[in-house]
């Protein structure tokens, strides 16, 4: 790409185009949304007796992180992503890069759901959209 | 040249920025921080425990850009949520979206704080050179910009090379677009100089 940096003006706006309140407004109400929520009973209820067993999944049915298309991650940083975190090839990275462009997803590392929730909270690090969910 | 990362020997990457680039760079980057937000604070600050247990928010950011940052983690564009789905993904949010507000607050921060550390030469330019690490929370950063610009110009699969890139210079949106394909350049440069 050309060099760009003489046209774009220094006031480029993040904030939302219909926020009347500024910035620090908008994140607050969504704050304020989010408290109100927490009321909700949500909670996954978990037995008190500590007899009852945790409601740990069973072994044999594995969970999987899928990694969905994005029209703004840079292909480049999505095979960049799956090499550093998972430790994959240059190859599995790339097919796995193209799986997710060309398909529209593709399931990047299976195993218990507590690790697929470590590897998704690291995917939204990175900025990829991912999501767990059982494998069936 | 101009908006481009080159590796540095010994690991790093280094890319030369002027004055204008520089005063983009550092704008973007603090609206971003503003966007992402100090977090939830506890209602009582002194008492340590509260902010330990802290829990975050269980609902999705209603601005598209913090919805985009921090998506939920059940779900997803092919599943239909039921209630176990929504709860599941409610109680994630509340116990990662506060962290992950800290990891990308904290991206968004190296940026400011390499720009900061620059010295100027007369024409105001400066060559920024970046550790390794400084390299992984650019790159964060630069993905978070290019993800709430993108969402802001509502950039799809099909504005690649398309409309997006043949706006009249007249159109509003032209100075966004121009910053989503150069800060695009950034990070791919940058992505190729870490993979070298």
């Amino acid at each position: 790409m050309g060099r760009v940096s003489a046209h774009p003006s220094p006031m480029i706006i993040l904030r939302p185009h219909r926020c009347t309140l500024g910035v620090r407004a908008s994140t607050a109400d969504a704050v304020r949304t989010a408290r109100c929520a927490l009321s909700v009973p949500v909670e996954i209820e978990r037995p008190q007796s500590s007899e009852a067993p945790f409601a740990v999944p069973a072994p044999d049915v594995p969970w999987v992180t899928i990694v969905h298309n994005d029209p703004v991650n840079l292909m480049s940083y999505v095979s960049y992503v799956f090499q550093s975190y998972f430790g994959y090839s240059k190859d599995k990275a790339h097919q796995l890069m193209l799986d997710v462009h060309h398909k529209g997803r593709a399931v990047v590392s299976s195993g218990s759901r507590e690790e697929m929730e470590r590897d998704v909270q690291a995917m939204h690090g990175y900025g990829l959209w991912a999501t767990l969910q059982q494998d069936r | 040249m101009a908006g481009h990362f080159e590796p540095l020997p010994g690991g790093g990457a280094a890319a030369p920025l002027d004055d204008v680039e520089i005063s983009i760079l550092r704008s973007l980057a603090v609206q971003l921080l503003e966007l992402i937000g100090p977090g939830e604070e506890p209602a009582g600050t002194d008492d340590l425990l509260a902010s330990i247990f802290n829990d975050g928010p269980s609902e999705p950011p209603a601005d598209p850009v913090l919805a985009r940052l921090f998506p939920d983690a059940y779900g997803g564009p092919d599943l239909v949520p039921d209630d176990d789905v929504r709860a599941a993904a409610a109680e994630f949010r509340r116990y990662t979206e506060n962290d992950l507000r800290s990891r990308k607050r904290d991206d968004a921060l190296a940026l400011v704080r390499a720009l900061d550390a620059l010295t100027p030469g007369g024409d105001g330019g400066a060559v920024l050179r970046l550790t390794p690490d400084e390299c992984r929370q650019w790159l964060g950063a630069l993905n978070d910009l290019r993800l709430a610009i993108g969402t802001r110009l509502e950039v799809t699969d099909e504005d690649d090379g398309g409309e997006l890139l043949r706006l009249p210079d007249t159109d509003p949106r032209k100075p966004m677009v121009m910053a989503y394909l150069w800060l695009g350049g950034l990070q791919e440069t940058l992505v190729e100089s870490l993979m070298r």
